[in-house]
């Protein structure tokens, strides 16, 4: 149940795989994202309400075939330009998309979590989110006529969140903003958690979300494993890494420095498209 | 830069715009601009002002600006934390939240917000981060305003991708789809407020900030703007409000 990062990683993620890395600002699994990379995973559907710095990274290094999201921006500085270059310039490969609402989004995990195939909501009327994507349709609600939207079930192949701790049976405590975390693994066919620290008992705490163990393939220990995000009772949000990120990612050149230097990866060549 | 009235265009927007809140609401605030605002409006005029963040904070009173919309202090200071499925579906989408407070990178002239491209879908001039919350915001908020530094760029005639319903094509629209809230009621800019005509819902200038003129919001517009015959003066910012705007920016 407790296996180290790197083995954790190669077990439950595989090439052409869809995966979650979920995380609502707090608690984002940056450390599994960066093992992704180094592992070299390619052609992965990447799912994410979110997606931000560590998902910028992901597509740059050039892991991602699709992204299916709802924002996907670097919070509170502003674009994430490996996910633009991506979009725009198709580097350092074509980034198909499938975008939705955080509502929308939001739904279509409770679907999968929920074991149905779909989920109705009411949204996305008068938008033109509905004509890009064949995964909004509107259903007519059977009691009222009511015209509702509806979105198919979100499975990941795998879901990977962080959370602060575990005990050695693997029961997670994760709590503060819990965001989509224990949707995404509910829905997902695997999942691994990565946690601050892993204790002999958990002590319980009011207001907890607790995973219990047996819905979780493997837990992994990786402290500091969500910054430059936030563990809430460990550490802050380091906000400057997040403004940092945007000189690091703007050019191609300075990326690929930093994904050797940092993450310990090799790097497209700057340039080399498709 | 400053004015020789003491505050800026932007100070001035923001003022603006936390005097479109009151103590009885119940707010969804978006970040940037939004925020700023909101947290003005609860430290000075609006004490009660209950804001909720689409990272399910509900209820926060944050001693600083939050950078982002899940920031460690949004949870500190809230009567509440809920998950992302819930903030939606139990607060927003039943009709509990009276106000949404959003941002735009384009709007049009029937308060159509656009934050997903600009160019086209497919092949995208510029790509943004897309529509987060704010699409079921648009739908569901008794009310929404908009706050957004007026230009040319951002005040089109059409929107390239309507991300959030304002008030579509005009009057009906709205109610056709079957979309529950009035739709944005209040466009703020660092120029003046402007609302939707109450016959054909197309955004009219209803109000000036002092010292700007009819025609320098019609040159920031890039529709041929109709004017108010009602055309009002938006009161300067007190002292108090400038003070608190600048104690609460000076920490960001």
């Amino acid at each position: 149940m407790i296996v180290p990062l790197d083995e954790g990683v190669r077990e439950l993620v595989g090439d052409g795989d869809t995966v979650a890395l979920e995380g609502f600002t707090h608690l984002i699994p940056v450390a599994a994202g960066h093992e992704i990379i180094r592992q070299q995973r390619r052609d992965l559907t990447l799912v994410r309400m979110t997606p931000d710095i560590v998902y910028d990274q992901l597509i740059g290094a050039g892991c991602a075939a699709r992204l299916v999201f709802s924002w996907g921006g670097n919070p509170g500085v502003g674009s994430l330009h490996r996910f633009r270059d991506a979009i725009q310039h198709g580097w350092p490969r074509p980034l198909e998309i499938e975008e939705h609402s955080h509502a929308g989004m939001a739904n279509r995990y409770v679907a999968g979590a929920s074991g149905l195939p779909f989920a109705v909501l009411r949204g996305y009327a008068g938008t033109d989110l509905v004509g890009q994507t064949e995964t909004i349709k509107t259903v007519e609600c059977p009691f009222t006529g009511e015209r509702l939207a509806a979105v198919p079930a979100l499975n990941p192949d795998v879901a990977i969140v962080h959370a602060q701790r575990a005990d050695r049976s693997g029961n997670v405590q994760l709590w503060g903003i819990t965001g989509i975390q224990k949707e995404a693994v509910l829905a997902a066919k695997r999942s691994l958690v990565t946690v601050e620290e892993v204790v002999d008992e958990l002590e319980p705490v009011p207001g907890q979300v607790v995973l219990p163990s047996r819905v979780l393939s493997a837990v992994a220990v990786a402290p500091g494993g969500s910054r430059p995000s936030y563990a809430h009772g460990y550490y802050a949000r380091d906000n400057s890494a997040y403004q940092d990120w945007d000189a690091v990612s703007r050019e191609r050149e300075t990326f690929a420095r930093w994904l050797e230097d940092e993450v310990g990866a090799p790097a497209q060549l700057p340039g080399k498209a498709g | 830069m400053t004015t020789t009235t003491g505050y800026t265009a932007d100070e001035m927007m923001t003022v603006a715009a936390a005097h479109a809140l009151t103590s009885e609401m119940a707010c969804f605030v978006g970040i940037g601009l939004p925020s700023t605002a909101a947290n003005l409006a609860c430290r000075t005029h609006a004490p009660g002002l209950w804001m909720i963040y689409e990272s399910g904070t509900l209820g926060t009173r944050p001693g600083t600006l939050p950078l982002s919309i899940g920031d460690g202090v949004l949870a500190e200071t809230a009567d509440t934390v809920v998950s992302v499925p819930e903030v939606f579906n139990y607060w927003l989408q039943p009709g509990r939240i009276d106000v949404g407070f959003l941002g735009a990178a384009q709007i049009d002239r029937y308060a159509n917000i656009n934050t997903t491209v600009i160019g086209d879908y497919s092949d995208p001039k510029v790509r943004l981060p897309g529509a987060g919350g704010a699409p079921e915001i648009a739908a569901s908020c008794r009310e929404v305003v908009v706050v957004v530094r007026q230009s040319t760029r951002a005040f089109v005639d059409r929107v390239d991708f309507v991300t959030s319903m304002g008030h579509g094509r005009g009057a009906g629209d709205r109610e056709s789809l079957g979309l529950p809230g009035a739709g944005p009621t209040r466009v703020i800019t660092d120029l003046g407020v402007l609302k939707p005509d109450p016959q054909t819902r197309e955004l009219t200038l209803a109000q000036l900030h002092p010292g700007v003129t009819a025609e320098d919001a019609r040159a920031a517009t890039g529709w041929d703007l109709a004017v108010s015959p009602d055309l009002a003066t938006t009161p300067e910012p007190t002292a108090e409000e400038l003070a608190v705007l600048r104690s609460l920016s000076g920490r960001e």
